[in-house]
């Protein structure tokens, strides 16, 4: 698994939270970017995604909106 | 065959799982999602032992009780149809049909839409239904909360620490929710109650820029770049069409939990019980797991 895995989340989102413990679940490594701190990277994550929901995941440049994860493990291959 | 199968896994539906495990009951659990809308609230502060927790912290806690035990547990599976055949109980999924001898309904609520124009077209992009995960999205700019009750308040509350400016739509005279919370925001420099008004649409182009309402019968434009949706909710009780309900859908349960077809329970706020509140959830999950396990040891299965 080479594919470069990065969460934009808040700290308190549900379903970021899950998204996140899924991950270390699969022993995915990952860098996760918590928006709430970070007004540039709010704006990153919408320019990925086109929108501004929490979890978003860019998993190797597949961007995945919310915890979808049949296309999580789709992405990385599981 | 499950001895029980729980829909929802909020404070009813984790109260009821622990209870049933207790008993040694051979259990599933069917859900969309763990903690319910305890996991979206900002702070709790009347869960009795906790002068306050944030909502996403003890629903932490609901999860770690849950896990504490072996439990069959299906997430991110949503109920489409719960029905009775003989002695058995039937619930249908997206990804699977699952027979036992009883169940407990705990599916709760989810947030009323407005069913205005442009609702659909921004949801997540300015518009949301949860302050909680996306409200720190909108550090420093002007937002929305529609809604006039205690969830609508308790996102104002969590938003005037975060956005520049808050306007808080009310369709009534008066706000409704909790006093202390209503002063909350009436001391607040940076919040602005709008009673008597009504959202009529959402505006924008790829993100949400205003929101246009009628006031005492006059038509305003807001600009404002987050929209938060907070007018009430509804109960997660379409898929139980065979079971009896009140004219708001909520479903109608005895004092012991019991509905209109023997061997399914329900509880929490998806049934008619007084007060919507996560420690009644909780208390009403335990006394549904403790009738069904009564139902399991009484009732004659063919």
């Amino acid at each position: 698994m080479d594919k470069k895995v990065r969460i934009y989340s808040t700290p308190t989102c549900p379903f970021c939270i899950r998204a996140k413990q899924y991950l270390k679940d699969n022993n995915i490594a990952f860098e996760d970017i918590d928006v709430s701190a970070n007004q540039q990277a709010v704006e990153e994550m919408v320019a990925k995604s086109g929108q501004m929901g929490v979890p978003v995941l860019d998993i190797g440049g597949d961007i995945i909106v919310g915890f979808d994860r049949e296309k999580i493990k789709e992405a990385l291959g599981l | 065959m499950h001895d029980l199968i729980i829909i929802g896994a909020g404070p009813a539906g984790i109260t009821a799982a622990v209870y049933a495990a207790r008993k040694r009951l051979n259990l599933l659990v069917v859900t969309r999602d763990i903690g319910g809308q305890t996991a979206y609230s900002g702070e709790v502060t009347n869960y009795t032992g906790y002068q306050f927790i944030s909502g996403p912290e003890l629903a932490a806690k609901f999860e770690e009780h849950l896990r504490k035990f072996e439990i069959e547990l299906k997430e991110g599976e949503e109920a489409l149809e719960i029905t009775k055949r003989g002695d058995k109980v039937l619930v249908k999924t997206a990804k699977g049909l699952y027979e036992a001898r009883s169940a407990i309904i705990a599916s709760g609520k989810c947030s009323r839409e407005l069913g205005v124009p442009g609702e659909k077209e921004f949801k997540n992009r300015g518009l949301t239904y949860c302050v909680t995960c996306d409200g720190p999205l909108f550090s420093g700019k002007k937002v929305a909360v529609i809604g006039g009750g205690n969830s609508a308040l308790d996102a104002a509350v969590q938003l005037m620490r975060i956005a520049r400016q808050v306007y808080l739509i009310n369709n009534t005279a008066a706000l409704s929710g909790d006093e202390v919370m209503q002063d909350k925001v009436r001391a607040a420099a940076n919040a602005e109650i709008l009673n008597n008004a009504r959202v009529s649409a959402i505006l924008g182009d790829k993100m949400v820029k205003s929101i246009r309402i009628k006031r005492n019968g006059r038509e305003e434009t807001l600009e404002v770049e987050g929209v938060f949706v907070e007018a009430g909710l509804i109960p997660n009780s379409r898929f139980a069409p065979g079971i009896e309900r009140n004219e708001m859908g909520e479903i109608k349960v005895s004092s012991r939990n019991e509905t209109s077809v023997p061997g399914i329970f329900a509880a929490g706020d998806v049934t008619d019980v007084t007060e919507k509140q996560i420690i009644i959830a909780a208390g009403e999950g335990a006394k549904a797991a403790l009738s069904a396990f009564k139902y399991l040891m009484q009732h004659k299965f063919q």
